[in-house]
């Protein structure tokens, strides 16, 4: 079966703003690292381990509640192009189906449903990486569906787990739980208002850690930053995630008072700034996605002041994710050089925006009389 | 004097440590004691002398090779080799490695000891168990709390699958 019958549907659940705060946050993700007994790590896992791992997972599927209705699909017999799409859509790390490596070795494999948010990547950098990722702000339910997972999973396969160190990782900063909670936060009133600086050393003070929109490696774009625990040792599972929803409540607390003073101090150059972001996505004809994402900034952050009335934040979100290099690639059929990408990529946009309507300024403004025309 | 591992060379490095209050002496050759990592005493910055006593030392987790390089016992991993790459090789590694594993660990994460989900063995012993039934008990007052009752009604059911008969 292919990875996508239906190429606006699967696993893009967490992109639809029905989560809580999500005018801030776009996605919550927890996911767990587990080893089997008796089977060298991801690294160094020969071809036969990565078998038995695999098929020793796809037996038991049937009898797991969240993974009855899942798909396998081994990374080997996907297309170059489906691997991006799955990494452009979160599903999957790079690790999983990058150019490293192990590309294209067998073994290696995802284990999706289009109906539950929870996913298994197989033989990653552990032999199985359990992920739920949802929409909004939902550490809670995140933890909950995925601790349901683990401990049916759990009872099936045994995991390599040590009295003292807890569940045995391949990598030691994530042994113990091998729980890493992430909250993907737009964060453009801090870093207007210079505000981030502070709130990002706070947190690592915390414990906890900060990343771009792609995780690991990845760099800030579009003003995201992921937020989520550094240490997986020594605090309980409930602790871990208690603890990330604390601080990212705080951090939310913090951006709204950012807001809050944009709109109060700086009202003209704040309305602005989101005006002329929305009129470049509007029109544009060709955009890099590094400038799109600092445009959709602006707008996003005017959807959620409501200075650009009748805008949703979900069309917004599905900007970001079906503008990138594969998602247009896979629209159009072919190959896309930068170039055309990028006219691709305005072009969608311009249609995204268009088909949300006219988007008037607020009643009692100066100018309030004119809205932008549809220009496609 | 002769070499203390290969018992041919000229020993010129002297190395005097302490194992359980008791005090050995080694003497090497060079080629000897560039196998074990030891070098002459111009390369003094980089002297592994930690590495090499637990090496030495009767740490039972430890399967020293021919030749004297530490490797896991199940995947052969060496030492040396996961301080390159930071992944180990396999479960195994852990109990290998423990020592080192342990100072490292508690760098990072500032404890060395799991206090989340107690994972069963099939053979569970009780204190093992009692562990693993305070923990659930602990989620599903949380499920309560936070009215997640499916998920309060698969935690009940799994503690009343754990606990002993005629239990509360």
């Amino acid at each position: 079966m292919p990875v996508f019958p239906d190429f606006e549907g699967p696993g893009l659940g967490w992109l639809d703003a029905s989560g809580e705060h999500s005018e801030i946050v776009l996605s919550t993700r927890v996911r767990l690292a587990r080893n089997v007994q008796g089977h060298a790590f991801g690294p160094r896992a020969r071809v036969n381990d990565r078998i038995a791992v695999l098929d020793g997972i796809t037996s038991v599927m049937p009898r797991v509640t969240h993974l009855k209705a899942a798909e396998v699909h081994e990374v080997a017999r996907m297309e170059p192009r489906t691997r991006s799409l799955l990494l452009e859509r979160h599903l999957a790390s790079r690790e999983l189906v990058g150019s490293g490596h192990r590309e294209g070795e067998r073994g290696t494999a995802l284990i999706f449903s289009s109906e539950r948010p929870v996913s298994v990547m197989v033989n990653e950098e552990d032999h199985l990486r359990l992920q739920t990722l949802m929409s909004g702000l939902r550490v809670y339910e995140c933890w909950s569906a995925l601790d349901s997972l683990d401990e049916e999973l759990g009872r099936e396969v045994p995991y390599a787990y040590h009295p003292e160190f807890g569940f045995l990782t391949s990598c030691p900063t994530n042994v113990g739980t091998g729980l890493r909670a992430s909250v993907l936060l737009h964060l453009p009133a801090l870093v207007l208002t210079k505000e981030i600086g502070r709130v990002l050393q706070g947190i690592t003070q915390v414990g906890l850690t900060y990343r771009g929109l792609h995780g690991e490696g990845s760099e800030v774009v579009g003003n995201f930053f992921q937020l989520s625990n550094q240490t997986t040792l020594g605090k309980s599972e409930e602790d871990l995630v208690d603890h990330l929803d604390r601080i990212v409540r705080q951090v939310i607390q913090y951006e709204v008072q950012a807001r809050d003073i944009l709109v109060r101090d700086a009202a003209g150059v704040t309305e602005d700034k989101i005006w002329r972001a929305y009129g470049l996505l509007r029109y544009a004809r060709s955009l890099s996605f590094e400038e799109m994402m600092n445009l959709l900034s602006g707008v996003r952050l005017g959807a959620a002041l409501k200075l650009l009335p009748g805008l949703r934040v979900y069309p917004l979100n599905k900007i970001m994710i079906f503008t990138q290099p594969a998602h247009l690639e896979e629209a159009v059929g072919r190959p896309l050089p930068p170039a055309e990408s990028d006219a691709h990529r305005a072009a969608y946009v311009r249609r995204i925006l268009a088909s949300e309507g006219a988007v008037s300024p607020n009643e009692g403004d100066p100018d309030g009389s004119t809205s932008p025309e549809s220009a496609d | 004097m002769v070499c203390d591992n290969c018992g041919s060379g000229d020993a010129v490095i002297h190395l005097t440590q302490i194992v359980n209050n008791e005090m050995k002496n080694l003497h090497l050759c060079d080629a000897c004691a560039a196998e074990k990592g030891l070098e002459g005493t111009d390369s003094g910055a980089n002297f592994p002398l930690t590495d090499f006593l637990a090496q030495m030392g009767n740490d039972p987790g430890t399967n020293p090779a021919p030749g004297g390089t530490r490797e896991c016992g199940f995947c052969g991993m060496g030492l040396d080799e996961f301080r390159e790459t930071g992944r180990l090789g396999c479960p195994h590694c852990w109990t290998t490695f423990e020592t080192h594993l342990r100072g490292l660990v508690r760098r990072f994460h500032g404890s060395t000891q799991h206090v989340g989900k107690v994972y069963l063995s099939p053979d569970p012993s009780i204190p093992e168990m009692e562990k693993r039934l305070e923990g659930l008990r602990r989620k599903l007052r949380r499920a309560v709390d936070l009215e997640d009752f499916e998920r309060a009604a698969e935690l009940r059911d799994e503690i009343r699958s754990l606990e002993p008969a005629g239990g509360a």
